[in-house]
């Protein structure tokens, strides 16, 4: 199954040799493949509009054009990483219990797992690759270096996303407010002290 | 998850043609997605609801409106809805996380499912999702289910805080069939699971809830939501108590009352109000309600613990409510 022009990995993936991530997207697609085709002879003999399971969705992906044909299970999340390349957004759960794969849907974050990606038709999707302005870091990226505000990394795009999201909701005014409307995102190596103080301060002193 | 067809409904309408014929409606998803995935839910067909005109939050004098694909967030932070409605503000405020609270929806979160954790293990026996198959939370792990409400087919709690506040509120859902709308009191909605477990409201197929309305008394300034949990955010109750009071010169006229957590449904406690009305506001009497509001409980293995939960959360509230302005 070929990707669209819009849909195809970044250049560092696109090489013929098979790694760990082209093998799972090439698995995908040839399961995809079986279930469309057992579903257009399902319909066909209902008599029924042929009724398909994917779909083409368009939206803008940080603030670039995107057309994407998607099976209709595909989350928003798994879009982002297996179908358009942009693996800064972290499956951890997949239920919508850590909040790693944390996105801006039309500027308000949300869980990319719990997202089916054929209802972003015609949304605006910012992920953490969206983030830098011209070389430089978002100031909460920047922050978050500046304060040390993760160990293993991989919550911290989450985190990132959601912080913004806190912060646009005016709910970044406190550390015990920010405690609490960051109590979605999950830090196992329990950087909390570092994240909430690089949300206060970016918050207080440098706008978002 | 099992595949689906997918569409979106371009007006009412067309959503109720596709519900009657077997579509599931999806708007925020934060639970049918979950338990596609867990195929506790296999949907064959989806339907989008969300571009339906159901998104607004009317406030007048009588009575509060709230669209049902108002986002839990939306209602939350309305300043009329934390003035005049503190306990729904509160309520939403203490549910999910902030990312849900901005996807899932209001008619959403009364059609939540259990989170049973035997209802949600496809390999374990739940009378809920598979009926007749027993069920594994009676003589398992149950220190998080209810008991209130039970039957010996299924012990699952309702999860959602909104509709405790909403019970006490005397709310009315508003729905729509294609013989037209139907208004449903919410202490008719949700269903105990009595032999029926997996029927757990009384909508019929197709049936779609465009509103929620809750009249305006005197009482619902006065209002707050108390949620016991094992941690202090992004976790469902233990035990919760929504209350709504009117106190007139040093005297209880009115009090309404539900409790979360501990029911198979939204929980109202009449007893307890009868104990409150036209008594001093004072400690002797939010104690001496309180001490009813246990009763009928049936304790399973392991959540005795609940039953005096129970009391001192409500005697809690109440006392925290009554001191409002």
């Amino acid at each position: 199954m070929s990707e669209d022009s819009n849909g195809t990995p970044p250049s560092g993936t696109s090489s013929p040799r098979m790694n760990r991530r082209t093998f799972v997207a090439a698995s995908a697609a040839v399961g995809g493949t079986v279930a469309a085709l057992s579903v257009v002879q399902g319909c066909s003999e209902d008599g029924e509009t042929p009724a398909s399971e994917s779909t083409t969705v368009t939206l803008s992906i940080n603030g670039e054009s995107r057309d994407v044909d998607v099976d209709n299970r595909t989350s928003l999340l798994d879009m982002l990483r297996e179908r358009v390349g942009l693996t800064g957004t972290k499956k951890g759960c997949d239920q919508g219990a850590c909040g790693a794969c944390t996105v801006l849907v039309d500027g308000q974050r949300v869980l990319g797992c719990l997202t089916l990606a054929v209802m972003t038709d015609g949304a605006e999707v910012t992920t953490i690759e969206g983030l830098e302005r011209n070389g430089r870091l978002h100031p909460l990226q920047q922050a978050f270096i500046d304060d040390d505000g993760f160990q293993c990394g991989f919550c911290t795009s989450g985190q990132i996303m959601s912080g913004i999201g806190c912060i646009r909701e005016g709910r970044a005014t406190s550390s015990e407010q920010i405690r609490e409307a960051m109590s979605g995102n999950i830090c196992r190596c329990g950087a909390y002290t570092n994240i909430v103080t690089a949300i206060e301060r970016t918050a207080s002193q440098r706008g978002v | 998850m099992h595949p689906f067809t997918f569409s979106t409904a371009a007006d009412e309408s067309s959503a109720l043609d596709a519900g009657v014929s077997g579509a599931r409606y999806i708007a925020g998803g934060t639970t049918l997605v979950d338990l596609m995935r867990q195929t506790v839910e296999r949907p064959d067909r989806l339907v989008d609801i969300t571009g339906l005109p159901y998104g607004d939050i009317d406030l007048n004098r009588d009575r509060l409106r709230v669209g049902s694909l108002v986002r839990m967030s939306a209602l939350a932070d309305h300043p009329g809805v934390r003035e005049g409605f503190p306990v729904i503000a509160e309520s939403l405020q203490l549910s999910a996380s902030g990312q849900l609270r901005n996807m899932a929806t209001i008619g959403g979160n009364l059609m939540q499912r259990p989170r049973c954790l035997y209802f949600r293990d496809v390999s374990a026996a739940c009378n809920r999702r598979s009926p007749g198959a027993g069920c594994a939370a009676i003589g398992g792990r149950n220190r998080a289910l209810a008991i209130l409400g039970t039957s010996d087919q299924c012990v699952a709690t309702h999860p959602s805080d909104l509709a405790v506040a909403l019970t006490a509120l005397d709310a009315v859902v508003v729905t729509t069939t294609p013989k037209g709308e139907r208004r449903i009191d919410i202490a008719d909605f949700f269903r105990q699971p009595g032999d029926t477990p997996d029927r757990e409201h009384h909508l019929e197929p197709g049936q779609l809830i465009t509103a929620v309305e809750v009249p305006a008394r005197p009482d619902t300034r006065r209002s707050g939501y108390l949620k016991v949990r094992d941690r202090a955010s992004y976790e469902f109750a233990l035990c919760s108590a929504a209350v709504a009071m009117e106190v007139v010169g040093g005297v209880v006229r009115t009090a309404r009352v539900a409790v979360g957590g501990v029911g198979t449904v939204p929980w109202r406690l009449p007893a307890v109000e009868q104990r409150l009305a036209g008594r001093p506001a004072n400690d002797h009497t939010w104690r001496s309600a309180a001490a009813v509001a246990a009763d009928g409980a049936k304790p399973l293995s392991e959540n005795g613990f609940k039953v005096e939960l129970l009391k001192r959360t409500v005697q809690r509230q109440l006392s925290t409510v009554a001191r409002l302005a």
